[in-house]
């Protein structure tokens, strides 16, 4: 394509001519002294209500006491198959419209701005977390940094197709400025941090 | 030298900024609620910012990456485009705006589709995209609750971030009324929220085709990262055969791990969120699906190329500057006539058409606090002081301007003559701005004239100092 | 220590007394002021406006007029910034580039020349201090809200052993008065909107007089208070910091 040429070559011309450095990102610090407690008040800020557990028995007990079981819940996790399906991943994606819940796991979790670090591999679909009403994400504690810093030195070179940084419920403001949870994605969000 | 003062109008006409202004400002009580909330936004992003103890150093950092870009920005989108094609994404190169929007009809048409859901992408704004599908028979549907709003009420967005910043609720429960059937007066925002969010539902679960903006696109990995609180972008991408990411060449950034740097910034100087809700990384399509990038230029080449406004491009779109604009704040995003409005809309503008935008690097105090909340540190105020000197120069000031600037150019250059001025009529009584006590001086509209002197302060210190008191010793 | 006392051509004509409070006060701090009388204006006015081209006779009067002083001193932040910033002349740009470091706005050159960290004085009101954008975001005289970092304020600081002076803690600290040189006029009712808001702060905070180190942004809260027939008074830092007279 031309174009492609000519934009090229204009910006060859008109770029600066020497090149700035890159700085160096390990000037800027990430000591967190509690991560946890961080984690917490941030969610809790930003709309979402952090559950601490120890197992994913407890996990199953507070589904069971908080949502309506009778609606459609999903999940990526075996160890909830008594409350949740787990066979809808290879499914047209529209057909999560009725989702209720959707419980998958996260790879880690950012103290600083409570979001969670997920790719396709943990979400079964890519539309899952954003398409249900509802949404929980399990994360263990030992998987929460200080900053977007560490998050992606962990992240790496890791390959996924699709990844997203998910902090708090959906949410708008667009009407003066009145936050209102549950624009377009889930109208909640749980978060278990689990030991 | 001033060029000959350009007669030819611009293609399009527009209401210059003073005016649009004067008639915003007729509504006091409007205006105060639309300084009021923008206010709150700043003081919003100013807690969020104090609470990083490495604000000014994350700044300073974003800024050094973004010179980086500039100065290779050849070989990254290069890079970029080899590696997102190595990802199996479609890559198109747009000259201008027409040809964006003909590389977005293109695919649309080779998939026989006449529906469009679109999230925020003020470069689609920029190109006017949804009147060019219009005519093609295209219908499109912007998911941002803002952007659908506005959308609605036929209007353009009034801020980049906040689209519907101009609006009252009882705004947008009128227009919902109208287009969606929700009950009249009804102005609770969950309400009204809830009816956009049915509605639209219903529109993402039956597009084919998805386009969203880019806020990064990373050279290292090929993948595009775009963020919204919503969840629009995502519900619509994930749903759609064919996914169409826009943006300008400027988005790009060197490595994945640069995104640590800007995903802190964005959202903390944007609203005060620590983060947006979703930051979501695209790097692959899913099996048999298609993703489109279409990289753009129109014009940013060009701005490039002018070493006193290259800088303006690393803008990462996140609204701080109008917030803290007491102009912006005070004038409403309309009036600024372009896309992108307010202090860096000011200084982008003038870049796409001189004659059409050299009214906004004047629509400034220059009081430089646009520049201390840039994340990217942009010098945005000392830029519009410098479009200021390339529109006088290229002939966009109106004559009487330029005849009364040469004069009192004469007159400060020679001190002889400007104390028979000061005398005789007090020069700068007569040439500060509009200090003129008549019927066609905008001072005295709503102000006071200062009271005259008995004497000058020259004239006292003459008699008065310790020079001419020790003279008269003598 | 000689200096050269630039004061804004508006200043001259309009406020006689704030030159004469400034002149007076230096020479009480151990001054040796001047006031050449050939200067005329920075050229600012023209700058602003665009028109920075046709400043170079305002360039070559003022290197002309503040030749062989060791500072130039002026009670207004705006007009330093433009010097500091924009002062050059192709046949003497060495002279011209000392000149832009020897030019000093008032309160910064008491603290960080003089290195007088308070004056003593009596104003018995309630003040708000007016921060000119040019003066604190230009010149940094105080800190910024804006940015992550400690407080401080040259001009506030030198009112600390003002007796009686009670000043306010206003709402938006450095919000800007809508002057802005042409601006006031180009973009009135933009530029008026602002000063009103400004006056708003300052009454909902009950002073009796708004002070600041630019008499252009005071000039203009001026014109809206005696529109308004407002009690709030406007007056120049350097007035406060000479009250007690010679």
């Amino acid at each position: 394509m031309s174009s492609k040429a000519d934009i090229l070559k204009k910006i060859k011309q008109n770029q600066p001519a020497f090149s700035a450095d890159l700085p160096d990102l390990n000037l800027l610090s990430s000591e967190n002294p509690d991560v946890l407690a961080t984690y917490k008040t941030v969610l809790k800020n930003i709309g979402g209500d952090p559950v601490e557990v120890t197992s994913y028995a407890e996990i199953l007990d507070y589904i069971k006491k908080n949502y309506a079981l009778e609606k459609r819940i999903i999940t990526t996790i075996p160890e909830l198959s008594e409350i949740a399906s787990l066979d809808w991943t290879s499914d047209d994606p529209h057909l999560l419209a009725d989702v209720e819940l959707n419980i998958i796991k996260a790879h880690f979790g950012v103290a600083e701005n409570s979001a969670l670090w997920v790719t396709d591999d943990v979400l079964g679909q890519r539309v899952s977390p954003f398409i249900a009403q509802y949404l929980a994400i399990i994360v263990h504690k030992k998987d929460i940094l200080a900053s977007m810093h560490q998050a992606y030195e962990r992240i790496g070179n890791q390959q996924y197709g699709f990844g997203t940084f998910i902090a708090g419920p959906s949410k708008t403001a667009d009407i003066e400025q009145s936050l209102v949870l549950g624009a377009h994605g889930a109208r909640g969000l749980i978060v278990f941090m689990l030991d | 030298m001033v060029k000959k003062q350009k007669k030819e109008m611009s293609s399009e006409k527009v209401i210059p900024h003073s005016e649009a202004a004067t008639r915003f400002n007729k509504d006091t009580e409007r205006v105060n609620w639309h300084d009021e909330t923008l206010w709150f936004v700043r003081e919003k992003r100013d807690k969020s910012a104090h609470q990083i103890p490495d604000w000014e150093l994350l700044r300073e950092t974003a800024s050094q990456i973004k010179n980086n870009v500039l100065s290779n920005i050849h070989d990254y989108l290069i890079e970029f485009e080899a590696n997102a094609q190595k990802n199996g994404i479609i890559v198109h190169w747009a000259a201008d705006a027409k040809e964006h929007n003909q590389i977005v009809h293109s695919i649309m048409a080779k998939h026989e589709v006449k529906q469009m859901v679109k999230s925020k992408s003020m470069l689609t704004e920029e190109c006017h995209l949804n009147d060019y599908l219009a005519e093609k028979g295209i219908e499109v549907i912007d998911s941002d609750l803002g952007e659908y709003i506005v959308q609605l009420r036929k209007e353009p967005p009034s801020h980049i971030v906040l689209p519907a910043i101009h609006l009252k609720k009882e705004d947008v429960s009128e227009t919902f009324h109208e287009h969606l059937g929700t009950e009249k007066g009804n102005i609770d925002p969950q309400y009204l929220t809830e009816s956009a969010r049915l509605s639209l539902r219903n529109t993402f679960l039956t597009r084919k085709v998805a386009l969203t903006g880019v806020n990064f696109a990373i050279a290292e990995t090929g993948e595009i990262v775009v963020c919204t609180n919503e969840g629009n972008a995502d519900m619509g991408a994930h749903l759609a055969d064919v996914h169409i990411a826009c943006m300008g060449f400027e988005k790009l950034i060197p490595e994945r791990k640069h995104l640590g740097v800007f995903l802190r910034l964005l959202a903390r100087s944007a609203t005060g969120q620590p983060i947006t809700t979703f930051s979501s990384h695209f790097k692959k399509p899913r099996a048999g699906k298609e993703i489109h990038i279409v990289i753009v230029d129109n014009g940013r080449s060009t701005q490039l190329g002018r070493e006193d406004f290259r800088n303006s491009l690393k803008c990462i779109r996140c609204g701080a500057c109008m917030n803290t604009c007491p102009v912006y704040r005070r004038s409403g995003g309309h009036s600024y006539h372009n896309a992108v409005a307010g202090p860096i809309g000011s200084i982008l503008a003038p870049n796409l058409d001189m004659s059409k935008n050299a009214d906004l690097p004047f629509a400034s105090t220059l009081c430089g606090s646009c520049t201390n909340v840039c994340p990217v540190k942009i010098d945005i105020h000392d830029q519009l002081y410098k479009w200021r000197q390339v529109l006088v120069k290229e002939g966009h000031t109106p004559t009487a301007k330029t005849i009364a600037m040469n004069t009192m150019a004469k007159v400060l250059a020679n001190p002889t003559i400007f104390n028979i001025a000061g005398k005789s009529g007090r020069f700068v009584m007569k040439n500060m701005p509009g200090l003129v006590n008549n019927k066609m001086n905008k001072w005295y509209d709503q102000r006071e004239m200062p009271e005259v002197p008995e004497e000058s302060f020259r004239e006292w210190y003459k008699k008065n100092s310790r020079e001419a008191k020790a003279k008269d010793n003598e | 220590m000689k200096i050269g006392l630039f004061i804004p051509c508006y200043v001259d004509q309009f406020y006689p007394k704030v030159g004469i409070a400034t002149y007076e006060l230096l020479q009480k701090l151990g001054c040796d002021v001047h006031f050449p009388m050939g200067q005329t204006c920075c050229g600012q006015p023209m700058a602003n406006s665009g028109y920075q081209y046709l400043t170079k006779g305002c360039d070559a009067n003022f290197i002309a007029n503040f030749t062989g002083f060791d500072y130039i001193v002026c009670p207004s932040g705006s007009c330093v910034l433009h010097v500091k910033e924009h002062l050059h002349d192709e046949k003497q740009e060495e002279a011209a580039t000392e000149m832009r470091k020897k030019v000093f706005e008032l309160t910064e050159f008491i603290t960080d020349i003089l290195k007088v960290d308070s004056i003593d004085g009596n104003f018995p009101y309630r003040v708000g201090m007016h921060v000119s954008c040019h003066g604190q975001r230009g010149l940094k005289l105080s800190q910024m809200t804006e940015l992550n970092a400690p407080f401080f304020s040259k001009p506030e600081q030198l009112l600390h052993n003002i007796k009686g002076l009670d000043l306010v803690s206003l709402s938006r600290k450095d919000e800007c008065c809508g002057f802005g040189g042409t601006f006031c006029v180009t973009e009135e009712a933009v530029s008026v909107k602002m000063g009103q808001d400004r006056i708003k702060d300052h009454e909902n905070h009950h002073v009796d007089y708004i002070t600041g180190g630019d008499m252009s942004c005071l000039m203009h809260l001026e014109g809206i208070l005696k529109r308004q027939k407002s009690p709030i008074k406007t007056i120049h830092i350097a007035e406060i910091l000479n009250s007690l007279g010679n």
